[in-house]
């Protein structure tokens, strides 16, 4: 990917003005046959832990990093395509290649097996997310946007990397997996644990948009450049998620996993409490305050937080059932929810560009000017929402019985009635959608060539990923998830 | 695992949601070709659904059912998501043969009568072919999960369907309360068949929705283990047959949760309102029964003693409202949660009789529904109005519709020779019977001699029916024609009449030929009936 960063530098230098739209191209089929041969050949080695580290311990390479890796790398792919549509963005070698440097960070970042690597992972994603967040420089949204997410970002990774260091102050251990085994058997009190728990969990907590550390994401969502928002919303969290769970199993396992150790101390209680609360918290607010937007990337911006909540259900559930339902629930909602957002902020895009609005009540109408958009973007909040055939629902149906499988059914009748909350809005965007009639209705929203690509893929994974190819996914998914629990 | 698979079922099933999607590819100016592609689609369904129908053998399902196992007719059972225990399993039996005729009925007849509609015709096409597979799905499933797909996918079309095409009044606010009602009763249901699953997969150590393999735990005694042992009275079936009979029972028109039935069948367009009350408020019922009642014996017996008071106020509470209603459309609509109303009552008589009953009244009351249904739309459409006391008259100007409508006023009534006695009359009789189980001590009065009090203020409820229906049939298409307020009324289309003729066709033949249907659903009931102890 670094070659391919390079390339699409090189080429923005060399190429004449106008073949340099191609930038995208490049950028995005480049980015998707490196997923391919991420998928294809990178297959884990198999064999325990120690197989499976890399560089010195600081990445892990194991199903769970593939299946993230593929996801993120296929959420780069399509928003290089989205940002074709975007005048502004689309001929700008620079960012393309920041992009993809972002890609490098979240891919690192869910396969990361060491405290510094997670750091770095983290702050090369973070960084080359404020830069483009704030990419358009004459847009003032654009520039609030990168330095409001960029100073709650940096606000948060200190809280983060005191965490860190904590954890690295009790133990000696930066490899997370020697760390777990050390915090577990050193016989520390409980504070000073706990406390680096609760700050490493405001930097991760950030990362996916939970409440309480939500507060940038309505805001910079609806600033960034559309594609970033995209990206944001699939790669950025997905990578955060796949983190997230590799961390916390590894740093406070749940003393089973760790095999026959004496005097261990359970710290899987704390997480699971916290990640339960924040969920429920997510959820609520998310789906409340999304009942009163009125501008689609705010809406799709808080329908993010809430959908965190739901995420959390399932990290909520790794710990207690060892059968792996949690993280595979987990991992399948996040390869659907990837390919649900891109497809979302696709046609908003493609909407914006043509009525020049993001207001939910213009977008009435657009089932006559392009019925096939209005069906996509149908298709993507009925995966939001989770009803069938979209995939949203078999990753909805996986979360809540991973939540009754860990005797967290509370929390799945929480969950329960959030979705029929978020059914209301997005059954409102459909309804302005198909029914409310604008003036412009004879004219067609045209759709470009990188946009068929990009959403018809997204649609593709959507709906099959929702019927047919339920298995091959979910048993991927699964496979991920046993390669969790293999702590030693 | 013995995997089957006849395809007969299947492609009922891919039918409708193929042609859903060819009909989308259509340019928007081909509306002759979506129509005529729908109403094939819908035509071959029928085809197969009275193949099916007719190809289900009464005699093997008894032959099952005395050796104790489950019949499935024209089974498909293959691997789909082995993981988590979901597999593709359809199959009907002998209570499900006639509501996927029944579907496959109101969605032939729909299209035909959806004949006339200009505005986005192809998608309005596709949403109703998306609406009729979903239905048709869920009756066909025998495994939960593709039950609960199926049932969920039936949802978002409703929505598109009466937002857009429906009566501008009051279609938005009845296609959100519909979805979100309908939803709702749909997740308690689900948390209930969850917490079914999980139980059986903890005792019997297979995690699966199959409901044969749920039945099974069932028969085994599963669900019916106590919490603790201090309370006996607790178990896993007692605890969650009112979620899901009553979750389910939502969109059967369950009083008090009948409120979006009403509102819902007046706002949607008059093929919309023929498929919802005359098969969507059938799927209700029927995954009630289906996942309440077959898989939670215990739990029925505990509980369906005090629903079926709640029955009996829709019974006889719907008939007194229709009574009162001045909109044409809104009296069919209450006319259905009352007729409901016996569906479950019937199914709450816990004997052969009363179920058969039930079962017959479904197939009953979903054609005469879609029939009064379609009437009330052919009148509307050409006047405009569908306050009654404005109306009169219309025999002079639409005699088919006048006739259509009056055949099915009586089969509401219960009148002998139309489909209407042949359901209702063992409902009332199974009712006089009452279960044919001893109750548990302490329950109620202990006894159920009060069935046969419910049976005669059902019977009242009758009383009230004939009322409004011959009210409106004297106000609507009798007495003076008011030709200054209707100057140009048409007559109806071929359409029209084709599905006028198929659907009387159905209530007169099962009407005098019982036997068309009875024996298939008594075979579906009876082993029910044993498991609950009868």
């Amino acid at each position: 990917m670094t070659i391919l960063a390079v390339a699409v530098l090189v080429y923005d230098v060399i190429w004449p003005e106008e073949r340099r739209v191609q930038l995208g191209y490049l950028a995005g089929f480049g980015l998707m046959s490196i997923a391919g041969v991420v998928w294809l050949i990178g297959v884990p080695p198999a064999g325990g832990l120690q197989e499976q580290l890399l560089l010195g311990g600081m990445v892990r390479h194991d199903d769970m990093a593939q299946i993230f890796r593929v996801m993120v790398i296929l959420a780069g792919a399509l928003s290089c395509l989205l940002a074709m549509g975007v005048l502004k963005l689309r001929a700008r070698g620079d960012f393309y290649a920041v992009l993809i440097v972002a890609v490098i960070g979240a891919s690192l970042m869910s396969a990361a097996a060491d405290l510094i690597m997670i750091f770095l992972a983290l702050e090369t994603t973070s960084i080359t997310l404020y830069l483009l967040a704030g990419y358009l420089r004459d847009d003032d949204r654009s520039t609030e946007a990168g330095l409001k997410y960029f100073l709650f970002g940096a606000f948060t990774s200190a809280f983060t990397l005191y965490g860190l260091s904590l954890v690295y102050g009790l133990t000696g251990q930066t490899n997370i997996y020697e760390l777990g085994r050390t915090l577990a058997t050193n016989g520390l009190p409980d504070p000073p644990v706990v406390i680096a728990l609760g700050l490493v969990a405001v930097g991760f907590g950030f990362k996916i948009s939970a409440v309480p550390f939500h507060f940038w994401t309505p805001d910079v969502y609806e600033g960034a450049p559309t594609p970033i928002t995209a990206l944001l919303s699939s790669a950025s969290k997905a990578a955060a998620v796949g983190l997230l769970l590799r961390f916390l199993l590894a740093v406070f396992p749940p003393p089973e996993l760790l095999g026959a150790l004496e005097g261990v101390k359970d710290y899987s209680a704390f997480w699971v409490q916290l990640a339960a609360v924040l969920s429920v918290v997510s959820m609520s607010l998310g789906n409340v305050l999304a009942l009163v937007q009125s501008n689609i990337k705010r809406l799709l911006a808080y329908s993010t937080i809430a959908h965190a909540g739901y995420i959390l259900i399932g990290v909520a559930a790794i710990s207690t059932d060892r059968s792996g339902d949690g993280a595979a629930a987990v991992a399948f909602y996040m390869f659907m929810y990837v390919l649900t957002n891109i497809l979302a902020f696709g046609v908003v895009i493609l909407f914006a560009n043509a009525t020049g609005s993001e207001q939910i009540s213009d977008l009435a109408g657009l089932s006559r000017r392009n019925p096939w958009l209005a069906l996509a973007m149908t298709i993507a909040l009925l995966s939001l929402a989770g009803i069938p055939p979209a995939a949203g629902f078999i990753g909805k149906f996986l979360l809540f019985r991973a939540a009754v499988n860990a005797n967290l059914v509370w929390l799945a009748l929480v969950g329960i009635v959030n979705v029929i909350i978020g059914l209301y809005y997005y059954l409102v965007v459909v309804k302005v959608m198909y029914m409310e009639r604008s003036a412009d209705e004879d004219k067609p929203i045209p759709v470009g060539t990188p946009y068929s690509w990009a959403l018809g893929i997204s649609v593709a994974g959507v709906l099959l990923f929702g019927t047919i190819l339920v298995t091959p996914l979910l048993d991927w998914a699964t496979d991920a998830a046993h390669a969790l629990y293999v702590l030693l | 695992m013995v995997m089957t698979f006849s395809g007969v079922l299947t492609g009922i099933l891919l039918i409708p949601l193929i042609s859903a999607i060819i009909i989308l590819l259509l340019p928007k100016e081909k509306k002759e070709e979506a129509r005529i592609i729908a109403a094939m689609a819908t035509g071959m369904v029928l085809l197969l659904a009275l193949g099916v129908f007719f190809g289900y053998s009464v005699d093997d399902a008894n032959a099952a059912n005395d050796n104790g196992q489950a019949y499935f007719a024209y089974e498909d059972h293959v691997q789909w998501i082995e993981s988590i225990g979901v597999s593709w399993h359809l199959g009907v039996d002998g209570i499900s043969a006639p509501m996927v005729l029944l579907t496959a009925l109101a969605g032939f007849t729909g299209v035909l009568i959806s004949w006339g509609i200009e505005d986005r015709t192809r998608e309005f096409m596709a949403f109703f072919l998306l609406l009729v597979g979903g239905v048709l799905g869920v009756f066909m499933a025998v495994d939960l999960f593709v039950l609960f797909f199926f049932y969920e996918l039936a949802i978002f079309p409703m929505y598109f369907l009466i937002v857009i095409w429906g009566w501008v009044k009051t279609r938005e606010y009845a296609a959100m309360k519909l979805t979100l009602y309908i939803l709702v009763g749909s997740v308690v249901a689900l948390v209930g068949m969850l917490a079914l699953y999980f139980k059986a997969g903890q005792a019997t150590g297979v995690y699966s929705f199959d409901f044969v393999d749920l039945q099974a735990a069932a028969k085994a005694g599963v669900f019916d283990e106590p919490f603790s042992p201090a309370w006996s009275a607790a178990t896993t079936a007692r605890l969650w047959f009112p979620a899901i009979f009553i979750g389910f029972g939502v969109l059967a028109g369950v009083w008090p949760f009948h409120n979006w039935s009403p509102d819902g069948h007046v706002a949607a367009p008059t093929a919309v309102s023929m498929i919802h009350a005359g098969v969507l408020m059938k799927l209700g019922a029927f995954a009630a029964l289906r996942v309440g009642v077959q898989l939670l014996p215990e739990g029925a017996k505990a509980h369906l003693p005090w629903i079926i008071f709640l029955t009996l106020i829709n019974v006889v509470y719907g008939a007194l409202i229709a009574m009162r209603q001045r909109d044409f459309k809104y009296v069919i609509g209450f006319s259905s949660v009352s007729h409901m109303g016996l569906v479950s009552m019937g199914f709450a008589t816990m004997n052969v009789t009363g179920m058969t009953g039930a079962g017959l009244q479904m197939f009953s009351h979903g054609v005469m529904t879609a029939l009064f249904f379609a009437c009330v739309g052919m009148v509307y459409d050409r006047a405009h109005t569908r306050d009654i006391p404005s109306l009169g008259g219309f025999v002079q100007k639409l005699p088919w519709v006048a006739v259509a409508f009056i055949i099915g006023g009586f089969v509401s009534m219960g009148m002998p020779g139309l489909s209407g006695f042949v359901a209702e009359f063992p409902i009332f009789v199974g009712l006089w019977d009452g279960p044919n189980f001893t109750p548990d001590a302490g329950w109620l009065t202990g006894s159920f001699t009060y069935y046969g009090l419910i049976a005669v203020v059902a019977a009242l409820g009758i009383i009230v029916t004939a009322a409004y229906v011959l009210r409106v049939v004297g106000q609507v298409f009798f007495g003076d024609f008011n030709r200054e307020r209707f100057p140009d009324v048409s007559p109806i289309t071929i359409y029209d009449k084709i599905a006028l003729v198929v659907l009387v066709f159905w209530l007169v033949a099962l009407g005098v030929y019982p036997r068309l249907m009875a024996p298939m659903v008594e075979s579906g009931v009876k082993p029910i009936v044993s498991m609950l102890g009868g």
